[in-house]
């Protein structure tokens, strides 16, 4: 760690592990309710662990979207942060609205949750992802722009890197971008279309940006690679991502009501998203094999692969595998679309984060370069069982999917969705069981940091 | 990447290319937006509708149901459900306000939303609009 302030992304990354061990509990328990479909029946209905799922995963990337932030925008500038206590700050308020918010969804019905939280004055609760009562989204653009303000100044006053300057792009982005979930029109087919603005063009777009600069950091800072190399493959990456992924948000637009001219543009164009994916794949094992030191945190350089592999694998693959038009006809809203968001978020944005945490938590904690080998074993351990549990429940997914499609959709005697789901029974008991592995990844992740002491600097090759 | 491809030139790709295809998709948004009033057919959004859709997102009715294909996929699609129960709204609304309060042991079951008349009617009528839209014929099938 070079500068003092770096340390504020630590509260960050603890409570983005924090809330990631909540996320998955409440997986577990949609897992279930899959097979069980009593199981907290009328205490947590599914709708309510679903929204604490995929809002507890916005909320703790974004944590670590934030930490990550904090880490490398003083080290890149060469200069201390221009707030730290703005950063500490905001982070107080961030996990205080995150941790009431995700309390309202348990405590109370929602219903009541938008009635006493002026759903009315502005309705923009009940939409997914965007479950958050008015009052929560108001929050999170003061925390963004406070955030945004910290970063863009650090930025400004120091040295200007094209790591940093993609980084605060796609920060940028990520903060306008929300601004959509305010806009929701009482015509279901403007709010579909505008919501996308900010689902689609977080993922496939701006939070690339950010997936990008950070694998960029990582891997300037294991490998000693030039700069120079390092930076002109993100600005290739990040390139190929928006030119084709804005366009590709056509493949969103093929049956909600909108004209038939984005089942073209949107097949296209979301076709080709995969090869910045592949390209960042290429990019990471090119420079791990011109690596001109031996970094002794074998750990992150493991999680930086392994991000790069899987993101290609999530979001590339298996984001292919059902965006042509014709295909999407059939998969769409079904279980393949949960086996594709699954992976895609896990291999693009978690491990994205985890890369971080594994480079710069050691670090933050007063070690020279890495935690000691028996750590760092642990922690490649929970990388090994989180990832391949993951690669299962994905797999599981899909076949579930592929048999929901055919004897939903695809068959000459399509049977009803109830009926399917009884049918299709076995692969949600084989993706619950896989994260069973996966929670049993986590909490080997999270046992590696208590295991202490620390591996020398690290050595030129 | 050859010594002949600069960084500044990578940069000016991302640059370049990304504003064409930012402005790009804000022309083929205002073309959409422009042709959606005849495929939504918005002359039918009453206040009924407009309720309805309040209802929906204030049940949080999305975290379970997929409408259009979008949502969670614990329980039916709801954009064709209007056909898939004979065009009754009587029977989606007895659907609805049936569903027993402590569910269905061993099975998934809808909650019990104990809505009014008046929030059943918006609903069943915002369902009957959205099937109404003109989706490219999606979904394939009645089962949705």
């Amino acid at each position: 760690m070079k500068y003092q302030s770096q340390v504020v992304a630590k509260p960050y990354f603890i409570a983005a592990i924090g809330l990631f061990i909540g996320q998955i509990v409440f997986g577990l328990v949609m897992g279930l309710q899959y097979v069980m479909g009593d199981f907290l029946f009328p205490e947590i209905p599914f709708n309510v662990a679903r929204m604490v799922h995929t809002n507890l995963l916005i909320v703790w990337l974004l944590f670590g979207f934030m930490g990550s932030s904090y880490y490398l925008v003083p080290e890149e500038s060469e200069t201390e942060l221009y707030s730290p206590k703005l950063a500490i700050g905001l982070f107080w308020v961030f996990l205080v609205a995150g941790a009431l918010t995700i309390v309202g969804y348990l405590a109370v019905p929602y219903a009541t949750l938008a009635e006493i939280t002026g759903n009315d004055l502005l309705p923009t609760m009940g939409r997914e992802f965007l479950e958050q009562p008015t009052i929560t989204k108001i929050g999170i653009v003061i925390v963004a722009l406070g955030f945004l303000f910290n970063i863009a100044m650090t930025v400004l006053k120091g040295r200007k890197t094209a790591v940093s300057l993609v980084l605060l792009t796609g920060l940028t982005g990520l903060a306008l971008l929300f601004l959509f979930s305010f806009y929701n029109p009482s015509n279901l087919i403007l709010d579909k279309m505008f919501w996308w603005w900010v689902v689609h063009l977080w993922v496939e777009g701006v939070w690339e940006l950010i997936l990008g600069s950070i694998l960029a950091f990582v891997l300037i800072k294991t490998t000693g690679v030039d700069r120079e190399v390092i930076e002109k493959w993100l600005y290739v990456i990040i390139a190929m991502t928006l030119i084709t992924g804005i366009i590709g948000t056509g493949h969103h637009y093929y049956w909600i009501g909108t004209p038939e001219y984005w089942q073209v543009l949107g097949s296209v164009f979301s076709a080709l998203e995969p090869i910045p994916f592949f390209m960042m794949t290429v990019f990471a094992f090119n420079m791990v094999n011109k690596r001109r030191r031996e970094h002794p945190n074998k750990a992150a350089v493991l999680w930086a692969l392994g991000t790069a592999v899987m993101a290609f694998l999530g979001a590339g693959v298996w984001g292919f595998l059902h965006t042509l038009a014709p295909v999407n006809y059939y998969t769409h809203g079904s279980q393949i679309t949960a086996a594709h968001g699954h992976m895609a978020f896990y291999g693009a944005y978690v491990m994205i984060v985890l890369t971080m945490i594994s480079y710069s938590m050691p670090l933050m904690r007063g070690r020279a370069a890495a935690n000691s080998n028996k750590s760092q074993v642990l922690e490649m351990w929970s990388f090994w069982l989180m990832t391949v549990s993951m690669v299962f429940i994905t797999l599981f997914l899909t076949g579930a999917g592929i048999l929901q499609v055919y004897l939903q959709r695809y068959n000459s005697d399509p049977q009803p969705f109830m009926v399917v789901q009884e049918k299709i029974e076995l692969f949600y008991w084989m993706r619950e069981y896989a994260g069973l592995v996966f929670l049993t990844g986590l909490v080997l992740y999270v046992a590696s940091f208590f295991i202490g002491g620390e591996e020398r600097a690290e050595q030129t090759v | 990447m050859s010594g002949a491809f600069t960084k500044t030139m990578a940069r000016n790709i991302f640059i370049g290319g990304s504003a064409f295809f930012i402005f790009l998709f804000l022309a083929l948004s205002l073309d959409t937006v422009s042709a959606l009033p005849d495929r939504d057919h918005r002359e039918n959004i009453t206040d009924q509708v407009v309720l309805g859709k309040k209802v929906w997102e204030d049940n949080n009715c999305i975290g379970c149901h997929s409408l259009m294909g979008e949502g969670a996929y614990f329980a039916p699609e709801l954009a064709n459900v209007y056909n898939r129960f004979g065009n009754s709204k009587e029977a989606i609304k007895a659907f609805i306000s049936s569903r027993p309060r402590d569910g269905v042991p061993g099975r998934r079951s809808m909650p019990q939303f104990n809505l009014s008349e008046e929030e059943l009617d918006g609903v069943v009528e915002f369902l009957k609009w959205t099937s109404e839209v003109n989706d490219a014929n999606w979904p394939p099938n009645i089962q949705g």
